[in-house]
């Protein structure tokens, strides 16, 4: 007897049509797609982004050249030279990134004393040369300018737990 | 909207130019590939040939108003039997220059069956049941029209012919059987997949739940 | 002068009706081709939760025409060791097969090119020379997949043939005739999916098959054969086969229609019903069907080869051959023949 019911089941296509309809359902249900060059998903304050270096609000640059994060690199991404500035303080005279070599790993930020060289939450700095990607000082700068207010705000919200 | 149902496309007496003009088209088409299906090197290639020939009658047919013949034509020969021999064809790897080494010790065969064919059709189209019938007289018949030549087969096949219709299925279903019996082989040891049983597990008789104690495991 | 205004009359001003009809359905055709890849990409985001194309265009309505220019744009690659002649005149085949079935189908009463006496044979003939397009370029393209491709589709389809054909012979049966503008006709009372609900079904999973569509799409199984027969192809010759797939598609909803939905006929000859135009109801009915391919394809996962064999073979040959019986009898025995 179940084996007569279970055949007239299947002949039935029930289960076919009952996959049909649950797919039927799923066509009205809200849709989990994010419109992405106009809308964004949340991002963590700890994202590492692109680079960025830091200044003071004075205006002061924060780096003060002690190659710890050319140091801790470790896809040796980083390129830094120092001299004593016209004032006497340690500044760069160089600091590159080879943003093709970088592996994003957040170390270069961690080990910074002073909070200068850090990711930033940008991560669409995708180029059409690979020349593009050999970020120097200048560049950096401006990213800690442009970002400054983003930077910040991550680096508040995350500072109570280090 | 009027309709626009024409059914004398080609019209009976107007347009005997554009009849006999596709004539010589689809008969030219139809000679000449099946000269390319002996002649061609490559034997897919052949096939392809072969089915361009097919493919040409079937509109010659189409043009004597054998509308069914055609398609069937089209169904049987082009659709299924010519599709087959493709797949043997591309599947099989023959050396062509071998294949071609017993040409002339089978060219007496070949152009004596091919003469008795020839003797064939011309005994046909010199007999006196087909003469009265020219071509042009036959394709003054008005060819898509509401006489419908399926009808008329199969009263002509299910009454006059029905013993030898029915005897030409028996040769086909003999065919079939004979060379399913060929290629049936039983044999032992080959695991089979069995979808209706595969269905119809269900969990009573097929998993069984049992305690396991911590740090000890159970046998499976 | 006489002469060649009898020219005039009986050649050319037909000819050029004739290709104004031609034009008349193929670019109709064509341009639901494209919106039907649309609600193809459309309907399939909407089951699996995504939005689907929505930037080009209204609703990403146009997302098919920038597609297409976007494949033209392209080189034509053709491979060094293919055949090349039968490696381009594969696709062309294809798109000429999925088009020409249009000739034969009445889209309301009298709207039809060529009312031929055989015009069921017809599609079917047509349908089976599919077939062609693919085994052709699979075997042309010279490479392993494309071969595969090329192999597997000749089989699946003329397995799947088979059952069609018994499937058609029961609505003939019915009917009496092979006229398409008949068979809608003798649907004036009842539509054939109700009386012959099993042959609707089986004609449904045929024709998926037979249009190689998921969960039968094994020809171009981009799991196992990458692309399948089309792997080799790109620009222009690929849009053909791409063109001709949906081509084919439609054409197949459109038989499926015919045979079993009634055609251009209003579910119920009453008043609201029946001042809805023929063509709408056709129309309707095609995009219902085409529907359920989509969804379809939205809900089942793809058969695995021996699989699909032996559903064709072993499930649904006997039972549609059961069933040719099984009208037969009851058409005889309640002494329903038609004439």
């Amino acid at each position: 007897m179940l084996m007569i019911i279970k055949t007239i089941k299947s002949f039935a296509l029930l289960e076919l049509f009952r996959g049909m309809f649950l797919t039927f359902r799923y066509i009205f249900k809200a849709k989990v797609t994010i419109n992405y060059p106009h809308e964004k998903g949340p991002l963590s304050p700890r994202f590492r982004g692109e680079h960025a270096l830091r200044r003071y609000p004075n205006g002061e640059e924060r780096c003060i050249a002690c190659k710890l994060c050319e140091a801790i690199c470790p896809a040796q991404a980083i390129t830094i030279e120092a001299e004593p500035r016209k004032d006497g303080s340690r500044r760069t005279v160089r600091y590159d990134i080879d943003m093709t070599k970088c592996i994003y790993c957040g170390l270069c930020q961690e080990s910074c004393p002073v909070d200068a060289i850090v990711e930033g939450p940008n991560f669409e700095f995708s180029t059409e040369t690979r020349e593009e990607l050999m970020y120097n000082k200048e560049k950096l700068l401006l990213n800690g300018d442009r970002w400054e207010h983003e930077i910040a705000q991550n680096l508040q919200s995350d500072s109570s737990y280090r | 909207m009027k309709s626009p149902r024409i059914y004398n496309r080609i019209h009976p007496t107007g347009n005997m130019f554009l009849y006999s003009f596709s004539f010589y088209l689809f008969s030219t088409i139809a000679v000449l590939s099946a000269l390319m299906v002996i002649s061609a090197k490559n034997s897919v290639h052949s096939v392809l040939f072969l089915i361009l020939s097919f493919v040409n009658s079937s509109a010659l047919f189409v043009l004597l108003g054998a509308e069914f013949l055609a398609m069937i034509l089209v169904v049987v020969y082009v659709g299924a039997v010519a599709v087959l021999f493709l797949f043997v064809v591309m599947m099989l790897d023959i050396n062509f220059i071998k294949l071609r080494e017993g040409f002339l010790q089978y060219l007496p065969f070949g152009v004596l069956l091919g003469a008795v064919l020839l003797l064939e059709l011309s005994m046909i189209f010199f007999s006196n049941r087909l003469s009265k019938v020219t071509l042009v007289e036959f394709s003054t018949k008005p060819i898509f029209s509401d006489f419908e030549n399926t009808k008329d087969l199969g009263n002509v096949l299910y009454t006059e012919y029905f013993y030898l219709f029915q005897l030409s299925g028996l040769i086909l279903l003999v065919a079939m059987i004979g060379s399913i019996v060929l290629t049936l082989r039983d044999r032992s040891g080959v695991k089979k997949q069995i979808i209706y049983d595969q269905v119809n597990v269900d969990t009573v008789n097929y998993i069984e739940k049992k305690k396991v104690k911590l740090r000890e495991g159970t046998n499976v | 002068m006489d002469n060649s205004l009898s020219l005039i009359n009986d050649l050319i001003i037909p000819g050029l009706i004739i290709v104004a009809q031609i034009l008349a359905i193929i670019i109709p055709v064509l341009l639901s081709v494209a919106f039907l890849v649309y609600a193809e990409r459309k309907v399939l985001a909407l089951i699996q939760l995504r939005k689907g194309p929505n930037i080009v265009g209204p609703f990403g309505l146009f997302q098919s025409f920038a597609d297409a220019l976007k494949l033209l744009a392209k080189e034509n690659i053709i491979p060094n060791r293919s055949n090349k002649i039968i490696f381009l005149i594969a696709p062309m085949i294809t798109m000429v097969l999925s088009l020409i079935g249009w000739a034969v189908i009445p889209f309301a009463p009298g709207w039809v090119i060529s009312d031929i006496n055989v015009g069921i044979m017809y599609l079917f003939a047509v349908s089976s020379l599919g077939v062609y397009g693919i085994i052709m370029a699979g075997w042309a393209s010279n490479s392993q997949y494309p071969f595969l491709g090329a192999l597997r589709s000749a089989a699946q389809m003329v397995s799947y043939e088979v059952s069609i054909g018994f499937v058609i012979i029961t609505v003939l049966l019915c009917v009496g005739s092979l006229n398409l503008t008949k068979v809608v006709e003798a649907q004036s009372t009842v539509w054939f999916a109700i009386p012959l609900l099993p042959m609707f079904i089986i004609f449904f999973i045929c024709a998926l098959a037979e249009t190689n569509r998921l969960p039968f799409d094994l020809p171009e199984d981009e799991a196992s054969l990458v692309a399948g027969f089309s792997t080799e192809y790109s620009s222009a010759s690929f849009v053909l086969f791409f063109l001709a797939e949906y081509a084919s598609m439609i054409l197949m909803s459109a038989m499926t229609v015919i045979l079993f939905l009634g055609g251009w006929l209003p579910p119920f000859d009453i008043a609201p019903f029946n001042y809805i135009p023929s063509v709408f109801w056709f129309m309707l009915k095609i995009t219902f069907i085409l529907f359920l391919f989509l969804w379809v394809r939205g809900t089942f996962p793809r058969y695995r080869y021996d699989q699909l064999m032996r559903l064709g073979w072993k499930v649904f040959l006997p039972l549609s051959l059961f069933w040719v019986v099984v009208t037969a009898g009851f058409l005889v025995m309640f002494d329903l023949l038609p004439t």
